[in-house]
């Protein structure tokens, strides 16, 4: 609204104290838009902070303390106890072989996806996703009826002569495995598919061309290159393997003790904090351990956001 | 790919059918569960010697079924209503302050995504024995609304970076108040994700168990909660007809929410 001023000396003469006066105002018109912007995340981190974060430092608090004095019992009598090595142990080893299968199965059909060309390569993609998108309970149901005495699993083993009595598939370890590597499996497949999709096709093309065997341009070219998606697959799978809580507890039939299940009964059964509590911060960390390391591989929220 | 063309026939068919045996290993469990809770035996057998529809009856005439239904319906819509507009709020207000605040902020948000959901679970727990929510609906939504949370600000999150936020400006410059400059080109824009967003905190709060384990109960059991119970007991042929009920609900709310996001 102010005159345009037409000679350029007329600039100079104004500017000092305005354009001051003006950043000044910009400055603060700035702040205050950046905290009205803020202010709307407000909401949110109040209630994901009461409901989810709180809780969660105040089970760090309920471990350090026995009776009314801090303590490191409870910490203590996860080391000292047989039935806690004894559960850690059993965690470790499912979740490393679940991890193994996972791997050993996902690879070869991530591979098999990348090299697919649409829509076929689209089609894959959703059987893989199909099962990423239905309930972790009735998928955990569904090898409940699968692997049963009378189920599908064993009359079509009796069928084909591979077995003569029903095998015991569920309510036991090998049940515990199936149910797990089933959910687990798309976690693997789907940043490993990534990473292979990733590659310039001009590389093995190259060493193919350079005299290199398909067998040897795949463990010397193509292999190595999409390690870090394999990498970040299994991280992910062993992760989400050491919290798993339904599947062992309906798949277990009581035989598999896990880390989480024994949280459950510490808190929900026996009302033992200090216990619960002590065993949920060293899961935590060893959590969020694992997936600092898998963050330096992906961006892990848009795996984990994966269902969608 | 040249160079791989060469591959030996032989050798491609062996990968290919191995990679089919896990896509059926992936695939096959979810739907087979469809035509065995259309079985008439107590033992669910695949193909059923008779069709009947009396697990889907045995299931529609219970009442305890037909209230943990309503429960987990409600707690799915009202988390849905409360996470949305949350999450919405978030996403737009972090992405237009940016920084080391922003950021910080956004980790928070994002944190229950990583957090084992049995520490959760014992730890809303804790706080609603002490707050007198244990056993309530609002209880129940407010937890799953944490839960729910991080999908849909990544949901909008990704959303928002598609938009060119210059039309934002330029409408606020020729004088849209804030709101209603978000209203008219923000908004609009966003609606894809927005509806996605919605869809996944639908669906995260229908199919969450753990967390119902321990803060639902009694009158306001879940239905997740109370097929958990009735799965460590015995199998019961009901489960099969709810499961598939489910099935087809999470697998087309979320088909179809993939189909929102693919196709901008």
């Amino acid at each position: 609204m102010n005159p345009v001023p037409t000679a350029p000396e007329a600039v100079p003469a104004l500017a000092p104290a305005a354009a001051e006066e003006t950043a000044a105002a910009l400055a603060r018109d700035a702040r205050r838009e950046r905290r009205a912007a803020l202010a709307l995340a407000l909401p949110a981190l109040l209630l994901v902070g009461l409901v989810a974060l709180l809780p969660t430092l105040w089970l760090f608090g309920l471990s350090l303390v026995e009776g009314e004095s801090l303590s490191l019992a409870h910490y203590r009598r996860l080391i000292e106890e047989e039935s806690y090595r004894r559960i850690f142990w059993t965690t470790f080893e499912i979740a490393a072989v679940v991890t193994l299968l996972a791997a050993v199965l996902g690879y070869p059909l991530a591979y098999w996806l990348s090299r697919l060309s649409e829509p076929w390569a689209g089609l894959g993609l959703v059987l893989v996703l199909v099962p990423f998108w239905t309930s972790l309970l009735v998928r955990t149901y569904a090898w409940l009826v699968l692997l049963q005495r009378r189920g599908l699993v064993n009359q079509w083993l009796l069928a084909l002569g591979l077995i003569e009595e029903p095998l015991r598939l569920v309510h036991n370890w090998t049940g515990t495995v199936i149910g797990m590597l089933h959910i687990l499996l798309p976690f693997l497949v789907l940043p490993t598919y990534a990473s292979l999709k990733a590659i310039d096709p001009a590389y093995p093309a190259a060493a193919a061309s350079l005299g290199a065997s398909p067998v040897k341009a795949f463990w010397t070219v193509l292999f190595p290159l999409s390690l870090p998606g394999l990498l970040a697959g299994c991280l992910l799978v062993f992760v989400l393997a050491l919290g798993f809580y339904v599947t062992p507890a309906i798949l277990g039939g009581g035989r598999v003790l896990m880390v989480a299940m024994k949280v459950q009964e510490n808190a929900g059964l026996y009302l033992d904090w200090g216990a619960a509590s002590a065993l949920a911060v060293v899961l935590l960390l060893a959590t969020l351990v694992i997936f600092a390391l898998l963050a330096r591989l992906v961006p892990i929220e848009r795996l984990l956001v994966g269902r969608s | 790919m040249s160079g791989e063309t060469r591959i030996s026939p032989l050798r491609r068919a062996w990968l290919a059918a191995l990679a089919l045996l896990v896509l059926a290993f992936l695939v096959l469990p979810v739907f087979i569960v469809l035509p065995m809770s259309f079985s008439d035996s107590q033992y669910l057998e695949f193909p059923p010697r008779a069709w009947s529809l009396r697990w889907y009856r045995a299931y529609l005439g219970s009442s305890d079924w037909m209230a943990a239904t309503r429960v987990s319906l409600l707690a799915a819509l009202l988390t849905t209503a409360l996470a949305t507009p949350l999450g919405l709020a978030a996403a737009w207000g972090l992405h237009r302050a940016g920084g080391r605040t922003a950021r910080l902020i956004r980790t928070a948000l994002v944190a229950p995504l990583v957090v084992p959901v049995i520490i959760l679970a014992i730890g809303v727990f804790y706080l609603y024995v002490r707050l007198g929510l244990v056993n309530t609906l609002s209880g129940l939504v407010l937890a799953h609304t944490a839960l729910a949370l991080p999908f849909v600000l990544v949901l909008i999150d990704a959303g928002l970076r598609r938009i060119d936020l210059d039309q934002e400006r330029v409408a606020r410059s020729l004088g849209a108040p804030p709101l209603r400059a978000f209203a008219t080109v923000v908004l609009p824009q966003l609606e894809p994700s927005l509806v996605a967003a919605a869809l996944l905190a639908f669906v995260t709060s229908l199919d969450e168990v753990v967390v119902a384990l321990f803060v639902s109960g009694g009158p306001m059991a879940t239905l997740t909660r109370r097929m958990f119970t009735g799965l460590r007991d015995q199998v019961d042929p009901t489960i099969a007809a709810i499961s598939s009920l489910l099935i087809l609900l999470s697998v087309g709310l979320l088909g179809l929410a993939q189909l929102l996001l693919r196709r901008r």
